[in-house]
């Protein structure tokens, strides 16, 4: 089967008044139609640069896409023009944001901004579109969808926008929803609603969901397939089994490793990762990692590894010494 | 860890109201009430672990226990001396003994000090030490908290906020208190910083003696740090009891939904877990509902819980539940 998706060597920089920030330095991934990818990362790993570089919705100046490929059915994304992407955007790819009260107008009713985006992608007249947008309240779980229509978004509590903006995001039956940190300004209630709402409607809907994150914890009861990313890189992909049982690479050995676990005894110390992410701006040569890595050696100083698979599997890492390391956890 | 018992920290039928205003000439509407009758104990050296979604007054309790908000009603009382009977040269003199690390390390440092006179400051305030007396004592409190001391002619913004939150740490520690008010610490931070973080905070308490209440919203980094921990909601504290008393026998129907909405990082664990899944959302603390606050969302609530407010009470052996459901 053919991928529905396929990102070679992207490669994204920002040209900023300090210098050239590598943001997204070659990454490079398959999706499969109706695939639940989990992209994890912490602040300025290039999570959310990766989509946003895939949607062109980078901004240039300062952003520029370097290098790369994206495709989605037989075309590359990165050489449409502007209006050939609009059409992209929304409809083959919907995107939904972290922060759901700055991504709706407040000037405008969610009715109105939702049957906007249909009847800018459909043919539908006015009122079909307002009778789509109330389907699909109802669909995303908001009580009164019909009579909510005419609610401006500060109406609306969190919770209900992020709905909202799931509501919008499908509204044109797109392949892949792209869901950029979605619950992270959620309360944990709130959260477990939208990610029990959302494993529903994929199970209803079919689409591909790509859900950026750096909370290990929700993609660990959502994700097929995981993403950790590091300084621009993915350095370590595979199932979501294998990246959390079979953990190969030290900085997600670390990352794990510092989360507190419900089954430590009191006491215990957490594994921090000493040190701090690498400067994007100064991006040393060799393994972004390695100088925080326990287990680095001079030629992680030198070239950077590449992402090799583990024994034949779905499940890759990118270090030097992942046979050993695996060895000796 | 707390092999005396002794109570630190006592809060007594703590209220903390916040009037609202509205309309044209600001006439008085409902208050917000943040904070509403909350009664607890700190015992000395242990961390209270105190959690809740946003806006359920949490952070309130924090801030009006050291009395940076004057209570509406309720007494705290820190080794037995009751703080709203003090004047403001008393109160400022116990206060020494009771600091706060804030949540945001960006704005709780002021961008145009350097981090030697920031963590300097409470000694310039509360003693005559010598000014080389203080720069050792800087040079000290630098050097425990992981950061170089040669760092202090610095500015805060060449720190990251891991570090700034180690200078904060500092600050707090720079008079040698007894209880320390740690008020979301982390959750401004990355995974990978936070267990620094904690890890820092768990070694200075024993080090020190210090007794923390550790307030925050995360709640596996709560049960990891805390030796017993408090559920508030929407103003109230619904349930209080030791950390794996809370996560295996919680009693209050919220308590138990909060629980199993946290997220785990084990696919198989995630995959077993059984999740409670609240309805709606959290009311508008300005005008929470009749009877007991959480029946809005309950999902077990009887006829009685939307008449009568219920009772918090020990339902067993130090383990408090406001439920009309829990015997």
């Amino acid at each position: 089967m053919k991928p529905l998706l396929e990102i070679r060597d992207l490669e994204t920089r920002f040209y900023t008044q300090d210098g050239e920030v590598k943001a997204v330095n070659g990454v490079s991934y398959t999706m499969d139609a109706g695939e639940i990818l989990g992209v994890v990362g912490e602040s300025g790993c290039g999570k959310s640069v990766h989509a946003l570089s895939m949607m062109q919705l980078i901004p240039d100046p300062p952003g520029k896409i370097t290098n790369g490929e994206v495709w989605l059915d037989g075309r590359d994304l990165l050489r449409l023009d502007e209006n050939q992407m609009q059409k992209v955007r929304g409809r083959e790819i919907a995107m939904i944001f972290q922060d759901p009260m700055t991504s709706l107008n407040p000037v405008y009713t969610v009715g109105f901004q939702i049957s906007e985006a249909i009847m800018l992608h459909t043919d539908m007249t006015k009122n079909e579109a307002r009778d789509r947008a109330g389907e699909l309240l109802e669909l995303v779980g908001i009580p009164g969808a019909i009579e909510r229509l005419d609610d401006y978004p500060h109406q609306f509590s969190g919770g209900m926008r992020q709905r909202a903006m799931i509501a919008m995001g499908l509204s044109c039956e797109p392949k892949l929803l792209i869901a950029d940190e979605p619950t992270t300004a959620l309360d944990v209630t709130i959260q477990a609603q939208i990610i029990d709402l959302v494993k529903k409607l994929q199970s209803e809907l079919g689409m591909a969901i790509m859900w950026i994150t750096h909370d290990l914890g929700v993609v660990a009861e959502l994700a097929q397939i995981i993403n950790v990313m590091y300084a621009g890189s993915i350095i370590e992909r595979g199932s979501v089994h294998s990246i959390y049982k079979e953990t190969k690479h030290p900085y997600t050995i670390g990352l794990l490793g510092s989360l507190p676990r419900l089954d430590d005894a009191p006491g215990t110390e957490l594994t921090s990762i000493p040190g701090l992410p690498p400067d994007l701006l100064a991006l040393p040569e060799g393994c972004p990692f390695a100088a925080r890595c326990g287990y680095r050696i001079d030629k992680c100083f030198v070239e950077k590894p590449k992402l090799v698979k583990v024994n034949g599997k779905d499940h890759s890492v990118a270090c030097w010494r992942w046979e050993e390391i695996s060895g000796l956890t | 860890m707390n092999n005396v018992d002794r109570i630190l920290v006592k809060v007594r039928n703590l209220k903390k109201y916040f009037p609202e205003t509205g309309g044209l000439i600001l006439r008085s509407a409902n208050d917000v009430k943040a904070v509403d009758d909350v009664s607890f104990d700190i015992y000395e050296q242990e961390t209270l672990g105190l959690v809740g979604e946003t806006g359920c007054g949490k952070t309130t309790v924090g801030r009006t226990m050291l009395h940076l908000y004057q209570p509406t009603a309720g007494r705290i009382f820190f080794n037995d001396v009751d703080l709203s009977a003090l004047g403001e040269r008393e109160l400022r003199n116990i206060r020494r003994k009771m600091q706060m690390i804030f949540q945001d390390p960006y704005a709780s440092l002021d961008p145009r000090m350097t981090i030697g006179s920031i963590v300097r400051a409470p000694l310039d305030v509360h003693t005559d030490q010598s000014r080389k007396e203080k720069r050792d004592r800087v040079q000290d409190l630098l050097d425990m908290v992981g950061l170089n001391p040669d760092f202090v002619n610095r500015y805060p913004h060449e720190f990251s906020g891991g570090q700034r939150q180690r200078i904060g740490i500092a600050r707090a520690l720079a008079l040698n208190p007894d209880f320390v008010v740690c008020d979301e610490p982390i959750s401004s931070l990355d995974v990978s910083i936070q267990a620094q973080v904690v890890n820092l905070l768990e070694e200075l308490q024993k080090r020190l003696g210090l007794t923390y209440l550790f307030i925050a919203h995360d709640l596996s980094m709560v049960r990891h740090i805390s030796n017993r921990m408090a559920v508030m909601y929407l103003g109230k504290i619904v349930e209080l009891a030791d950390r794996d008393e809370i996560f295996l026998n919680s009693l209050h129907p919220y308590t138990q939904a909060l629980m199993s909405a946290v997220p785990v990082p084990d696919p198989d664990l995630a995959e077993s877990k059984e999740r409670i899944i609240l309805d709606g959302d959290i009311p508008n603390p300005s005008n929470p509902p009749q009877g007991c606050n959480f029946n809005t969302r309950c999902p077990i609530a009887k006829e009685i819980c939307f008449q009568d407010e219920p009772l918090y009470k020990e339902v067993k052996e130090k383990h408090w539940v406001a439920c009309h459901l829990v015997e």
